[in-house]
């Protein structure tokens, strides 16, 4: 597995798993693409750099966990593992089909090496806090990463483990908030605006970055800040484009649960290339 | 099979503290053991633990979600978590998260539901738990217990631990019968045949498995000859030892403090229905919710006392 700091070589990953994230949604002919390309900086940055894992040893206890909270984003997930050695990369693109280990939310039962089965929103950030805890409790230096959607921080369980991470000082785990401001029924603000979303986790006691969550180096400076932060968790809130790397994904709320055709497929890679 | 003739029905511990009890013992063996509550740690008992082992002692708060989802990444991560509360706030504010982050991904979770049926009185029906059965049933790869009285509450904390995999136990609020011998062994999917008879099987949990034993007392003094086994294992069910109770004894009672529409009786009409069927009475809680009183006036009221077990009894008798 290649495991690096250079931006460069982290934004050619990046690259690659936008065009892997394209292609198996289109060979699924469902999911979820938008939210897909939105976090893909982040889960390279993680993967790539930051986070301590070791495919060869998967369930090393000391191991940094990771938790996709915002299950329906599996594809990147998917990208990121098959890359790093977890999973096959040959099977990618059987993507949601039947007896496919890439099931349409990730699924532990299909891929152990997943640290929860995601999917149902607002649970991963309490999930992640109860491994934080147990990390604590055995002095392990393991850290808990956890992708929120922004839609998904709608949901009540978001705001019960808010309150406990803040007040049980957790400052082994980051929440990151993919805030692409596009969910199912449409933009955010809409729906059930959030804003302002750093002061809401700062009066929890969160530690909160903002952050430009296409930019690797501002990720990497913000996890880094993270890891030296004492007392409280801290909550990066990545600034992201839905659909980002292909023009007409972005900001388009039809790409949030819409697979591509061929044609759009063929264009989307172009743009890719 | 010996059994028992004569029971004093002493009464002990409620199951809550029992449960609390046996907690803090199994903590001393075992360090994983970890205790999650929601701002009722001296209902539930769990304050027990929270005193001897703090560090281990995670209070949520009144968020059971959370509580829920934290004790799944807990046992994610080695631990062996046992989360407790009233029975109704566990399972049900819970339930989405006893369903995605526990059952299907078969964590090992241990949720303890106190305040169980109508028996915890004046607090009224939205602190009543009579759902919880059904709900926790209908988890695949859950294991569901409800033990009778200190003894097997006990036992079955230790066993819960000893299993691998989501296991809901479910406890009472008040004090309740010894019905079962100091040395009594208990294990997942077991059952205990407390007396043996020829004429009909009373299958309860609970609270009720000491009326049912009420009920065999008077019904043997009237001739009849009663079978009464407690069922403290709701899934998995001991299949074996009801096949034999419809085949041996062709008339089937089950007695429980839940829904008659979704608790063990259900469960055990279809074992029934696949071995040896045979007539049936189910005595329960209707499809209604309950109301403040007494423990002793709602058992009374919703027909959860002998008196109850040995109507039906008559009934499945002359169904024959």
């Amino acid at each position: 597995m290649i495991k690096t700091s250079n931006v460069a070589e982290l934004q050619l990953i990046a690259k690659q798993m936008r065009r892997e994230i394209v292609e198996m949604i289109t060979h699924a002919k469902s999911g979820h693409p938008g939210g897909s390309l939105s976090a893909v900086e982040i889960l390279v940055t993680l993967f790539f750099d930051v986070m301590r894992h070791d495919p060869a040893n998967p369930k090393w206890p000391d191991r940094d966990r990771f938790i996709l909270s915002k299950g329906h984003a599996a594809p990147v997930l998917y990208s990121v593992m098959a890359e790093c050695g977890y999973t096959p990369k040959d099977q990618l693109n059987t993507l949601r089909k039947l007896g496919s280990i890439y099931q349409g939310h990730p699924d532990v039962r299909f891929i152990p090496t997943l640290e929860a089965s995601t999917g149902s929103l607002g649970e991963g950030l309490s999930i992640g806090i109860g491994m934080s805890l147990a990390a604590k409790l055995d002095q392990r230096p393991s850290r808990t990463y956890v992708v929120l959607g922004d839609g998904e921080v709608q949901e009540g369980q978001i705001w019960e483990s808010a309150m406990f991470g803040g007040d049980k000082g957790v400052d082994n785990l980051v929440a990151i908030l993919d805030y692409n401001h596009i969910q199912l029924d449409g933009f955010v603000n809409d729906i059930m605006p959030l804003d302002p979303v750093p002061d809401k986790w700062r009066a929890f006691n969160w530690h909160a970055i903002e952050v430009d969550g296409h930019s690797i180096p501002a990720l990497q400076a913000a996890f880094a800040e993270a890891a030296t932060t004492k007392g409280r968790p801290t909550i990066v809130v990545a600034h992201t484009i839905k659909g980002k790397g292909v023009s007409f994904m972005e900001n388009n709320p039809k790409f949030h649960g819409t697979a591509p055709t061929e044609e759009e497929m063929e264009k989307a890679l172009l743009e890719l290339a | 099979m010996e059994t028992k003739t004569k029971f004093d029905l002493k009464l002990g511990m409620a199951t809550r503290e029992a449960f609390g009890r046996a907690l803090v013992d199994l903590g001393r063996e075992n360090k994983n053991i970890v205790a999650l509550d929601a701002d009722l740690s001296k209902s539930t008992y769990t304050h027990f633990f929270a005193k001897e082992f703090p560090e281990r002692f995670v209070e949520c708060g009144i968020a059971e979600a959370n509580m829920i989802a934290i004790g799944a990444g807990l046992a994610s991560s080695g631990k062996i978590p046992f989360a407790a509360s009233f029975s109704c706030f566990a399972i049900n504010k819970g339930f989405e998260q006893l369903r995605v982050a526990v059952a299907y991904p078969n964590v090992n979770l241990k949720v303890v539901g106190t305040h169980s049926g109508i028996s915890i009185g004046e607090d009224g029906p939205s602190q009543m738990s009579i759902e919880d059965l059904g709900l926790a049933c209908s988890l695949p790869g859950f294991t569901v217990l409800s033990p009778a009285d200190e003894v097997s509450m006990r036992a079955l904390v230790f066993a819960a631990a000893a299993h691998i995999g989501p296991v809901f136990l479910r406890a009472g609020r008040p004090k309740a019968a010894i019905v079962h011998a100091a040395d009594q062994h208990f294990e997942i999917g077991g059952s205990v045949q407390l007396t043996d008879g020829k004429d009909l099987t009373i299958l309860a949990h609970g609270l009720l498995v000491a009326e049912a034993i009420r009920a065999q007392e008077k019904l043997e003094a009237e001739g009849v000859s009663v079978r009464v086994i407690d069922m403290y294992s709701i899934k998995p069910l001991d299949r074996d030892a009801i096949a034999r109770a419809a085949r041996e004894t062709r008339a089937i009672v089950v007695a429980e403090e839940h829904l008659v529409a979704s608790g063990l009786g259900v469960r055990v009409a279809q074992v029934v229905t696949e071995t040896h069927p045979c007539p049936m009475e189910f005595v329960g809680i209707q499809d209604t919710y309950a109301e403040s009183g007494t423990p002793e006036e709602l058992m009374e009221k919703y027909g959860l006392v002998a008196s109850n077990v040995i109507a039906a009894s008559k009934r499945v008798l002359g169904r024959k």
